[in-house]
């Protein structure tokens, strides 16, 4: 074997030659060695014996073209065989590729980067574990908030500053109550109808339709209306005070009004919990009403009542304290939504990335806690026999 | 009022980006009216304006993301007005942007952001993306220990040579440069500047810069562009410097325009 010459073919643009002598060794590059071909050619290049050969060289003096990543290929090769004991003289390339030589020769010694694989089990638990370490500072950081904005009321309550933002509180109250009137009155509609189109089915067996206005007033008073309404606010004002607040947060507009010495929470909390402690309750029972009248015509056209027949019957069915009992839960939730909406916000970190982060989590508690609040009251009223 | 005039030397050379008569605007305002411009095969083009003459706007139109009123771009020979998706991502396989704040992919780390031309475009082994990666952050100057490193975990500067970095990914011709150093401090510009200039002789790159920085204008650029009056000039610094036009006069002739010559 004193003298083997083999010609592998990458691809159709870039081509390897060896020539190998008893102790020498020759890689001949041809063509276009550029990132388009580099898989193949490193393929090649990883097969090649390098064998006994005492001493290489490598030869692209012929290449027509020749970019970074062909350069490193044969840089990375060289030092290789360098490694295995092989003596490799300088690589050859045509004198305008020389700077890129020079440049990825002298300048890159790292080693190659090292990806994270997120998908493995250790990686799962480090979510988990983070979760709910993060979970409890969660928990900690809201407690602490709260009583941040009770202290700032009560401040606010003993030394009257005049500074009370009339004009914000309306503001909110319009935004978060008056706007969201199309919406809610909608829903509790669509919401009325399903649930006396569900009960008639189902009482009629019994003969006792009748009753369907007994579960509709019950039902949508004591519980759905208030907890329907709560949802939708959560979902379409808690995110806006989130996502209000941390664009706030981002473009610097909370620390100038911290440099100028304007109460962040006096001006931008306040406002949002109390305008929303107005106009939930007020929305609740305009959702009350709405449902009532999907009912109602629901059982019109289903059940043939009419509707003297159908009021008639709902006065017997609630009594005010039905009412109560669904509406003073109407300014809690609104505590925890704006409250809520408000922490997330003052969260966010200076990137627009969190804000979308934040405004998803502001919203997903929100609704956690209004649930979680609603089953609680449940139960006191059960306890204290409401 | 086209490249041509004021620079004679250009006048044979290849032109890898050729724009003729472009009108861009708002409304009824007119940013560009019916502007003409050449880019050289090699070169290093600077693209100077007041603020709001749209010179982010001209680099947009070039690279596709800004739907233009009337005129035509060539680009390596080819008008991008009824190119087919798939020559499209033919051609953006040549070139690489370089966006103001780098924009990185938040969700990524910087080796993976480096990786992603690599993995839409090519089918290539992990390990020698690995080594890819590896060889692009030095290029850019970038350490080793950035590789694994989230985009909000770095400073302005590395931010830009991570995208520069990502930019450079498949070994473009064309490298579009928005505002390279604005936000840097002066010492990181200069470094910038050496860096895009070593980059572009060892890469023979053609860079469209756009820039305010006469520093990085006298160090990196062949040519400049100046947007005046919603059409182009272009020139050498010097030959700029003898327009008579106000704001050009103003802008290399004011106190910065004196310090940076």
């Amino acid at each position: 074997m004193s003298n083997v010459n083999q010609a592998i073919a990458a691809t159709s643009r870039a081509r390897i030659r060896m020539e190998r002598q008893q102790k020498s060794l020759r890689l001949v590059a041809e063509g276009e060695w550029t990132t388009r071909d580099a898989a193949e050619l490193d393929a090649q290049l990883r097969a090649i014996q390098v064998g006994d050969a005492a001493e290489a060289q490598i030869d692209g003096s012929g290449l027509e073209r020749i970019d970074s990543a062909g350069t490193w290929l044969l840089v990375r090769t060289k030092r290789e065989w360098e490694s295995a004991g092989t003596q490799v003289g300088p690589i050859l390339l045509p004198g305008t590729y020389s700077t890129l030589l020079h440049t990825v020769e002298n300048e890159h010694n790292a080693p190659p980067v090292v990806i994270h694989d997120h998908h493995t089990l250790e990686a799962f638990i480090e979510r988990v574990g983070k979760g709910a370490v993060h979970g409890v500072y969660q928990g900690a950081g809201i407690l602490s908030y709260v009583g941040r904005v009770t202290l700032e009321w009560l401040e606010a309550l003993y030394h009257p500053r005049g500074n009370l933002r009339v004009a914000a509180l309306f503001h909110q109250v319009e935004e978060t109550g008056i706007n969201a009137l199309p919406i809610v009155g909608l829903l509790a509609f669509l919401i009325g109808i399903v649930l006396a189109y569900q009960g008639a089915d189902q009482l009629k067996r019994f003969g006792a339709e009748i009753f369907t206005i007994n579960l509709l007033g019950v039902g949508l008073l004591r519980e759905i209306a208030g907890l329907i309404t709560a949802i939708i606010i959560a979902g379409r004002s808690g995110s806006a005070f989130t996502a209000q607040i941390g664009t706030m947060r981002v473009n610097e507009e909370l620390d100038a009004m911290q440099t100028i010495g304007i109460n962040t929470v006096d001006t931008l909390v306040l406002p949002r919990i109390l305008g929303l402690a107005i106009a939930l309750p007020l929305l609740t029972f305009y959702a009350d009403i709405m449902g009532m009248i999907g009912g109602a015509v629901m059982c019109y056209f289903d059940l043939h009542i009419t509707l003297p027949v159908f009021l008639r019957q709902l006065q017997d069915a609630i009594s005010l304290n039905t009412f109560l009992v669904g509406i003073i839960k109407a300014p809690v939730f609104a505590l925890v939504i704006s409250l809520v909406g408000c922490y997330e916000g003052l969260q966010v970190e200076r990137n627009a990335a969190s804000v979308g982060k934040l405004t998803t989590r502001s919203v997903v508690e929100s609704v956690f806690l209004v649930i979680v609040l609603d089953a609680a009251f449940s139960i006191i009223f059960s306890l204290i026999g409401i | 009022m086209s490249g041509g005039r004021t620079n004679p030397a250009g006048r044979e050379r290849d032109a890898i980006i050729k724009v003729r008569g472009l009108v861009n605007g708002f409304g009824t305002q007119l940013l560009h009216d019916h502007l003409d411009l050449d880019v050289y095969r090699g070169e290093v083009l600077g693209v100077v304006g007041g603020s709001g003459t749209g010179k982010s706007v001209l680099l947009r139109s070039i690279v596709g993301l800004n739907k233009i009123q009337s005129g035509t771009i060539e680009v390596f020979g080819r008008n991008t007005a009824n190119m087919s998706d798939h020559q499209w991502r033919e051609i953006e396989m040549r070139w690489g942007v370089l966006f103001q704040e780098g924009a990185l992919f938040s969700s990524q780390t910087i080796a993976e952001n480096i990786q992603v031309p690599l993995r839409e475009y090519l089918r290539m082994p992990q390990q020698l993306m690995n080594e890819i990666a590896s060889m692009k952050l030095s290029m850019v100057g970038l350490p080793e220990e950035a590789a694994a490193k989230h985009p909000s975990e770095l400073s302005g500067g590395m931010k830009k040579r991570a995208g520069l970095a990502r930019a450079l990914a498949l070994d473009p011709e064309i490298v579009f440069l928005d505002e390279p150093t604005a936000g840097l401090d002066p010492i990181s510009a200069n470094m910038f500047d050496e860096l895009v200039k070593d980059l572009q002789k060892s890469l023979n790159l053609t860079v469209f810069m756009v820039t305010h920085d006469l520093d990085t204008l006298r160090a990196t650029t062949d040519r400049i562009a100046v947007l005046v009056d919603r059409k182009i000039k272009v020139g050498t610094i010097d030959e700029l410097r003898r327009d008579p036009h106000p704001w050009i006069q103003q802008y290399f002739s004011g106190p910065r325009g004196r310090a940076a010559a």
